[in-house]
């Protein structure tokens, strides 16, 4: 019999589960609505052929590969924050450690489909399995997204079934019969007895370290789809570690904006504090500099050196694409930096500014990765054709880039009404520590 | 030479050879025909390998002509020709930029007008070097990147140096045109609007009709290789710029000059292209020294509407 003692904690963290507010149906629905002009898109993306969106020859991967690297980033960030939060028993931890954990695999579930939207034929991707070449990196990263989504899957899961323990035998909360139903079978017969518990704990330990190294690997072999080419600007060596240190920066930024976005909707002010605010936001700030590094040593030996490609590729990033480059390589990293640094910038308001400017300023660093190196071969650009110079998303590829990010928000929706978005069983082991 | 002419020509040479009781024609080509033809005498009897190698006879009179089909020309094209290894010379000394190589493969392939399997660079190398034009089909590499990174094998490298792109299998990742260092590769960006004829048959060699939301390039005309023919771009070229051969032979021809293709690579200077990349081309350039058509003369005979391609053309990456 699971029980807790903590009465108010209980009611809190599952008044969720209990009822529906008005405003959660009203962003549900906006969210819904974004999501479906995001079907539409895909549909006519579908029927008319790629011709419908700004990728032509040159620049033949565009806004979906530029998603697809971001929101798989930003769910091995979370595998690498949530294995490393719990493996070092941050005492903090409590109230993000499931935040983290529901990154890693919501951004996990929606990231391929970008990959998909890429693909000229769609209804071929069966082929992948029955003609798969190990030689090719894209092979390489079907294996470890799969293996990645069962590994985060599993502990997402772990960490549940506590949870689900305690809901199953909740008095206090009122609920449907079949979501009670629901957790009996979710909590396979958990019932905290020291046995169960040591267990439990154990494979938690165990997927926690596997999941930071499949993270680091996954995220890796990602990075090598680029990095194997010869493309100037993508042909770099440093390609595996700079990406999966921009992940880690993107999931930290994005955490924060999750803490304060339910911290706000559902109320959780006593349990998400500034202090947990100021510990991500140290975690965005030390990976800032990190970040800041690589981009900085990357740029550095193209440019001193100056092959000429390296070089004409450099000249384009400081004429075409020079406000992005700013705002991706100096603003994106240096601001959020100074916010976390000084004492008396940190306040729960500009930490989540920090954490917005890191996150837009990645995505941007990805897209200027990605677009300027398409535009940039060997053999220059000759045609009369403007949309085979330059590239420029259309509103396909914006209406899916968006229905991406409503996805997002809508499995989180989803979720919060089966599941609590935070642990109660480590709350209330907290609150006995007194951690909290 | 069209696509229909090819199973009489293997036809004629599988019977031949059965007839000198060798035995040896290919399982390939006895299974892509029941051989015949109209013009037998009545009730004579031939003798036929099946597929699963039985020998029968049959009258001759039964047997007709069988096409073909995809299935088994995708097999077939997955075979190189034994005992060749397809080089091409381009010799940029005599190349008048007349397009007529980029007309014959777009006419050949049904591409459509501004879909380019051979494209035409105008290159300037740096600040104080003479600008030059540059035909450029796919190398064939010999380390082919495109190759490489395949997911599905839909690109592949044959024995006889020919790379080819299965279009059938190709699920349009494009991961072979970021590959690709030379630019290659073309992407079906929609429905391709061309007209195929009714009896038209896909095969890989040819690589026709291009087929939406899959990649596309130069197959160094291997359909035409199987029958002892040069490439359409070679063929078609008004000054013998092009040279096609065999390294094996060390021979190279434009279809008016042969050459020995060691002794033109000494004497000329011969030179591949990007050879830093390692990627080993199959596609050898001379130097454009002593030119029969000075660069302009390129530049001026073209159409208005392929002129604007060229209008920020020169030396790249030059200091400013």
């Amino acid at each position: 019999m699971m029980e807790i003692n903590n009465k108010s904690l209980m009611r809190d963290l599952t008044s969720e589960i209990e009822g529906t507010s008005k405003r959660w149906y009203i962003i549900f629905g906006f969210l819904v609505i974004v999501f479906a002009i995001g079907i539409y898109a895909l549909v006519l993306q579908i029927d008319k052929g790629h011709e419908v969106t700004g990728m032509r020859d040159n620049v033949v991967w565009g806004l979906y590969i530029v998603n697809f690297i971001f929101f798989m980033g930003l769910s091995y960030a979370g595998a690498l924050i949530s294995g490393a939060l719990h493996l070092f028993r941050a005492k903090w931890r409590a109230p993000v450690l499931r935040f983290a954990e529901l990154i890693t695999v919501i951004a996990l579930c929606i990231g391929p489909f970008f990959i998909f939207f890429c693909i000229g034929r769609l209804d071929r991707l069966y082929i992948l399995f029955t003609h798969p070449r190990i030689q090719s990196p894209i092979t390489w990263d079907v294996v470890a997204i799969i293996t990645d989504l069962v590994g985060a899957f599993l502990f997402l899961y772990l960490s549940f079934v506590e949870d689900f323990a305690i809901l199953r035998d909740s008095k206090d909360v009122k609920m449907k019969e079949w979501k009670r139903k629901l957790y009996r079978f979710l909590a396979i017969g958990y019932q905290g007895t020291e046995k169960q518990y040591i267990i439990l704990k154990r494979a938690k330990d165990i997927m926690a370290a596997m999941i930071i190294a499949i993270a680091i690997i996954v995220y890796s072999v990602l990075a090598w789809i680029f990095g194997v080419t010869l493309q100037p600007g993508w042909h770099s060596t440093i390609f595996g570690p700079y990406f999966v240190i921009a992940a880690v920066f993107s999931g930290a930024g994005l955490l924060i904006v999750l803490m304060q976005i339910f911290r706000k909707i559902y109320k959780l002010e006593k349990y998400i504090t500034l202090q947990h605010f100021i510990n991500v936001g140290y975690i965005l700030g030390i990976i800032a500099a990190f970040y800041g590094y690589f981009t900085f040593s990357d740029y550095l030996t193209k440019w001193y050196g100056s092959v000429k490609m390296d070089k004409i590729l450099i000249d384009k990033l400081f004429e075409d694409y020079y406000f992005l480059f700013i705002l991706a390589n100096y603003v994106g990293i240096l601001v959020p930096m100074i916010i976390v640094a000084f004492k008396r910038f940190r306040t729960i308001r500009n930490i989540v500014l920090a954490a917005v400017i890191a996150l837009l300023g990645l995505w941007i660093n990805r897209y200027i990765i990605i677009v300027p190196t398409l535009e940039t071969p060997f053999l220059p650009i000759q045609d009369d054709r403007m949309e085979f110079v330059k590239y420029a998303p259309t509103w396909v590829e914006w209406a899916l880039t968006a229905a991406g990010v409503a996805v997002f928000g809508i499995f989180l929706m989803l979720i919060s009404k089966i599941a609590p978005l935070i642990s109660i069983s480590d709350m209330e082991e907290a609150d006995e520590n007194n951690e909290l | 030479m069209n696509k229909n002419e090819k199973p009489e020509n293997s036809r004629r040479k599988f019977l031949k050879s059965f007839g000198a009781g060798v035995g040896a024609a290919s399982l390939a080509g006895a299974g892509m025909l029941a051989a015949g033809s109209a013009s037998a005498s009545p009730g004579k009897k031939v003798k036929v390998l099946t597929t699963d190698g039985t020998l029968v006879e049959v009258d001759q009179e039964a047997l007709s002509k069988v096409k073909p089909d995809t299935e088994k020309l995708r097999e077939i094209a997955r075979q190189g020709l034994p005992n060749r290894k397809f080089v091409m010379v381009i010799d940029l000394a005599k190349c008048a930029n007349a397009r007529k190589c980029v007309d014959a493969c777009q006419e050949g392939h049904m591409l459509a007008r501004n879909h380019e399997w051979m494209k035409l660079y105008s290159i300037q190398d740096s600040e104080h070097t003479s600008p030059y034009w540059l035909p450029r089909p796919c190398f064939h590499c010999d380390n082919p990147l495109c190759v490489s990174v395949c997911p599905v094998g839909a690109t592949y490298k044959r024995d006889d140096g020919i790379v080819l792109v299965d279009s059938k299998r190709c699920i349009g990742c494009k991961f072979c045109m970021t590959g690709c260092p030379y630019s290659a590769r073309v992407f079906n960006w929609g429905d391709p609007g061309v007209e195929v004829p009714d009896d038209h048959v896909y095969d890989p060699e040819l690589n026709t009709p291009p087929i939406e939301g899959t990649v596309g390039k130069c197959v160094f005309c291997a359909d035409r290789l199987r029958d002892n023919m040069l490439p359409r771009c070679v063929s078609a070229c008004p000054m013998g710029a092009l040279y096609f051969g065999d390294l094996v032979e060390d021979t190279v021809t434009n279809g008016a000059e042969t050459i020995r293709f060691s002794k033109v690579m000494e004497e000329k200077h011969g030179y591949r292209y990007l050879e830093s990349l390692g990627t080993h081309p199959s596609v050898y350039y001379l130097p454009p020294t002593d030119r029969l058509f000075p660069y302009q003369d390129g530049m001026d005979a073209l159409d208005e509407s392929i002129k604007v391609r060229y209008k920020n053309a020169g030396p790249r990456g030059a200091k400013k």
